[in-house]
């Protein structure tokens, strides 16, 4: 799936989004490029998932500009999401895997399938319900059908929200496996402890807008901006 | 109350020595309304899942429609198919009027809006789960149709069983365009009609408790599908 151009880096300029008259998003400047993961920081409602709705292609922006390095259409199709709530296909495990593959018409689909269940230690339930499965086997399907695409962009939205301790552990390493595969992973979160774990470069979004940005080291050593200090403190911001 | 007694035993005699006429009746009944279903379906279920998937203009009006259409009173439809059969009806020429093809006809028209109207309300639910992700994976309708359609399936295969439950209850539908015949058209529901006018209550009897069966039956199994979907999760 992997070819010559590359649908990153993404531009954006002045993106905004409002829905029912409200605007959330505020009009952004930022640029995502290959690499390290991209942890999007912020507190509930600071519009984390909007915006990867946005960038996803799920969402119109309703201002601004969204530049990929290809075609939009064909940005589209070298991207993968994997939503908060893992959406099970009513079918077996391997089923489920194999879906997308099968909708892009990738050849090899059911070894392909097969391989993703491996990687994320699931091929012994690959005959399963999907929907029988736990919460953290359930995610961890949805990152194994996601990285089977071989996407070039991975969207993951807050993807251990609802996991106890140990399922997350095994997700966030299957995350660090994804991004150490060449997959840029554009994450939100707002578990500052996998924030660090993870991130290449973080973003801070506080109210619809980008508070700040930069490369995570720094970020997280000496915090750009007072509200950044103040939300890696612990501090509520608005 | 002896009449009724005597009546009931000779109806579970009819039943137990597999009465020609009993038999005959309850066949074209069973095949009548099972190929009423089957071609429901084949119009209802991809309509019911194009209309929780699509937004189009007139979409909201065709729901209405449908489920306005699910009250449809079957002597109405029978009416309708009757004045497109009759000789001179505009289908007239094809014959079919009281035949069995022409009960068919009646049925599924009756019951192909039930289908789609309940099969739209199944889907739709999944529908609001699956949106997103399914979007993500870049599957437009024309995908997201037979995808519903089988991730459904469960729900799907309990909607046909209201379906069934509907066409072999129904009595004005048949009547009107098959006409009742002996031994080609009489099936359990208009038999009984006219058995118990005629006072053969015996046989109106023995076809009443048949029917129950029948109703009974599909209903086990609709509980049976429900238990295997929750099973599996589904």
């Amino acid at each position: 799936m992997r070819q010559e151009a590359t649908a990153l880096p993404l531009r954006a300029e002045g993106l905004r989004f409002a829905a029912g008259g409200v605007e959330i998003l505020h009009g952004l400047d930022f640029s995502l490029v290959a690499g390290a993961p991209t942890v999007i920081l912020g507190p509930n409602g600071a519009g984390k998932s909007v915006l990867l709705r946005v960038l996803h292609g799920l969402l119109e922006p309703t201002g601004g500009t969204l530049r990929w390095s290809l075609p939009a259409e064909a940005a589209q199709r070298r991207q993968a999401m994997v939503f908060q709530r893992p959406v099970m296909l009513r079918r077996s495990v391997l089923a489920n895997a194999l879906y997308p593959l099968r909708l892009a018409g990738l050849p090899e689909a059911e070894a392909a399938a097969r391989a993703a269940l491996d990687r994320v230690g699931m091929a012994a339930l690959a005959d399963r319900p999907a929907r029988k499965l736990s919460g953290g086997e359930q995610q961890r399907l949805a990152l194994a059908r996601a990285w089977a695409l071989a996407p070039e962009i991975l969207f993951l939205d807050e993807p251990t929200a609802a996991l106890d301790p140990a399922a997350t552990r095994q997700v966030e390493e299957i995350i660090g496996a994804i991004a150490a595969s060449g997959t840029k992973v554009v994450m939100t979160t707002h578990h500052l402890g996998q924030a660090r774990r993870l991130a290449g470069d973080v973003m801070l979004l506080l109210g619809g807008m980008l508070n700040a940005q930069g490369p995570a080291e720094r970020f997280f050593a000496a915090p750009p901006t007072a509200e950044a200090a103040a939300f890696l403190r612990g501090d509520l911001v608005w | 109350m002896n009449d009724l007694g005597t009546a009931a035993t000779l109806a579970l005699g009819l039943i137990a020595e597999a009465d020609a006429t009993l038999a005959q009746i309850v066949g074209l009944s069973l095949r009548v309304s099972l190929i009423a279903v089957a071609i429901a379906a084949a119009v209802g279920l991809p309509l019911g899942a194009l209309l929780a998937v699509a937004r189009f203009p007139g979409r909201h009006a065709i729901v209405v429609a449908l489920n306005a259409l699910m009250g449809l009173p079957p002597v109405v439809a029978g009416l309708l198919i009757y004045l497109l059969l009759s000789r001179s009806g505009p289908l007239g020429h094809l014959g079919l009027l009281f035949t069995p093809t022409a009960m068919i006809i009646a049925q599924a028209v009756l019951i192909a809006p039930i289908i789609a109207a309940l099969a739209r309300q199944a889907l739709e639910a999944l529908w609001e789960e699956y949106a997103e992700q399914l979007r993500s994976f870049g599957a437009g309708t024309a995908r997201a149709v037979p995808t519903l359609l089988w991730d459904g399936r469960f729900a799907l295969l309990t909607v046909l069983l209201a379906g069934f439950g509907r066409a072999s209850a129904e009595v004005g539908a048949v009547m009107v365009v098959g006409g009742n015949i002996e031994g080609f058209t009489r099936v359990m529901t208009t038999a009984i009609a006219l058995e118990t006018s005629k006072g053969d209550l015996p046989l109106a009897l023995a076809l009443g408790i048949v029917l129950m069966a029948v109703v009974l039956a599909v209903n086990a199994l609709a509980q049976a599908v429900r238990e295997l979907a929750a099973r599996r999760g589904a």
